[in-house]
């Protein structure tokens, strides 16, 4: 079959199955799916800053267990999110237990990661001086590394919150719910409607939660900071691999 | 009953030797698999990504559109691009690999860019003093010193990508990733493990030969602590 045919045949499996009234309705129908996979990522991601945000800060600010840190996050990146899901599902068997705690435990290193580099990377001339002030540690946390740090913090959120999107699609091969389950299914099935309009689905949810929490992020920086957020889609994946790439930058 | 039992007993040991004996050929062929696919979309990656990347650095206007691109291929998850390519291209290696070398391009194109823009302009000068013709500056000057940063983002890129060969395994593809989805619906942890474990190792070796691979061939990186 030729390219232009596969499209429109695929086109047509794509309205039917979006046309068809049972599949907006139910435990099975897109909405309750959609509100399933948005709700676990919320879950995930406001469990991952409360658990993750005051360790990050506390690396930041103490300068300790940075090294430790970042490791871990290193060793988290080569773990596979699929495996992190599979095993989750050994451990505490199928269905919303293992999603939600692997989907937290992919949530927590770049948050934790972001927030330590950001407080860091604060300039010590304006720690000197917020010390020169008087301010106890705590009081420059809140009122200098803070904000100062909340481009990368919120970098981290939103690194974390697509990265809980997307792998929550792959919750559904521990037979959890979400929009994942229609691509799961329709693989399954050979149900080409089914499978593309999940996908199309999950496309949507993934560009919308990018854009949403790089605007959130450009919002929360301080309006001195503002260059340093970018509402372009990858760009807060790009902008804490930059960090990383200075360090191998040819000396001048 | 009691063979049930005894068959969950065994599904529950995370590590049995008795498996990794007997399917040591269903191992190293999943491995190899492995690293194929991770191979092939780091080099199409980055065949793709030297001259995007350098178009982007030359030609500031292209920047936006180019890395705005490559940002919305690496926001979609993977099993829905897979799942999008599935019409079209089947339940393949060839879906495995587009999918896989789409996420590599935000990478490595940022890092081709990253790499370039740090060349010293000091360097750039001596080199057209001394009469070279912008090609030549090109690949002599330019590629050369951005080397450490391209060599950096092909690490990322390794390391993401060994992660997410494992998925193709959802649209039948073997790989490491395989034998954890075997596990998965055999109830068996030993193949999880196995696979889960080969992975990360994997990832690790990559990213040393890669650091390694650096070191030999920007021997002026090297230079002596003390100066």
């Amino acid at each position: 079959m030729s390219l232009p045919a596969v499209i429109s045949l695929s086109v047509r499996d794509l309205y039917r199955w979006y046309a068809n009234g049972d599949h907006w309705r139910g435990s099975q129908g897109i909405p309750h799916r959609l509100e399933e996979h948005v709700a676990m990522s919320l879950a995930v991601v406001l469990s991952a800053l409360l658990i993750g945000l005051p360790i990050g800060l506390l690396i930041g600010h103490t300068n300790r267990g940075a090294v430790v840190g970042v490791n871990l996050a290193n060793i988290g990146r080569a773990i596979p999110s699929f495996a992190i899901l599979v095993i989750g599902a050994q451990l505490f068997h199928i269905g919303a237990k293992p999603a939600f705690l692997a989907l937290l435990a992919l949530a927590i290193p770049p948050i934790v990661t972001n927030a330590s580099v950001g407080i860091r990377e604060v300039d010590p001339d304006v720690r000197e001086a917020a010390k020169g002030m008087g301010m106890t540690g705590w009081q420059m946390l809140r009122r200098v590394e803070i904000p100062l740090a909340i481009p990368l913090i919120m970098a981290g959120v939103r690194t974390a919150g697509v990265q809980v999107v997307a792998t929550a699609t792959l919750a559904a091969v521990v037979a959890w719910g979400g929009l994942g389950r229609y691509i799961i299914d329709g693989i399954g099935q050979q149900d080409s409607g089914q499978l593309l309009g999940g996908a199309v689905l999950v496309v949507i949810l993934s560009l919308s939660t990018e854009i949403g929490l790089g605007a959130a992020q450009r919002a929360l920086t301080p309006a001195g900071l503002r260059h340093q957020g970018s509402a372009m889609p990858g760009a807060a994946v790009v902008a804490v691999e930059a960090k990383e790439v200075e360090k191998f930058a040819p000396a001048s | 009953m009691g063979g049930n039992s005894l068959l969950a007993d065994v599904g529950q040991q995370w590590l049995r030797w008795s498996y990794v004996t007997q399917s040591s050929h269903r191992i190293l062929d999943a491995l190899r698999q492995h690293v194929e696919l991770t191979a092939v979309a780091v080099a199409i990656g980055l065949a793709i990504s030297l001259p995007l990347g350098l178009a982007a650095w030359r030609y500031r206007r292209l920047a936006a559109p180019i890395l705005g691109m490559a940002g919305v291929l690496y926001t979609i998850p993977a099993l829905a691009l897979f799942a999008l390519l599935v019409p079209i291209t089947g339940l393949t290696r060839t879906t495995a690999e587009v999918g896989l070398v789409s996420y590599t391009l935000l990478i490595l194109v940022r890092n081709v860019t990253a790499g370039l823009d740090a060349v010293p302009p000091e360097i750039r000068e001596a080199a057209r003093g001394m009469g070279m013709t912008p090609a030549r500056q090109l690949f002599r000057i330019d590629f050369p010193l951005a080397v450490p940063a391209i060599v950096a983002g092909i690490r990322i890129a390794t390391v993401t990508t060994i992660g997410l060969v494992t998925v193709t395994a959802l649209i039948g593809q073997n790989s490491l990733g395989q034998l954890i989805y075997s596990g998965l619906n055999n109830q068996d942890r030993t193949p999880v493990t196995v696979g889960a474990g080969l992975s990360v190792a994997l990832a690790v070796a990559a990213d040393l030969s890669l650091i390694g691979l650096q070191r030999i061939i920007t021997p002026w990186a090297r230079r002596p602590r003390t100066a």
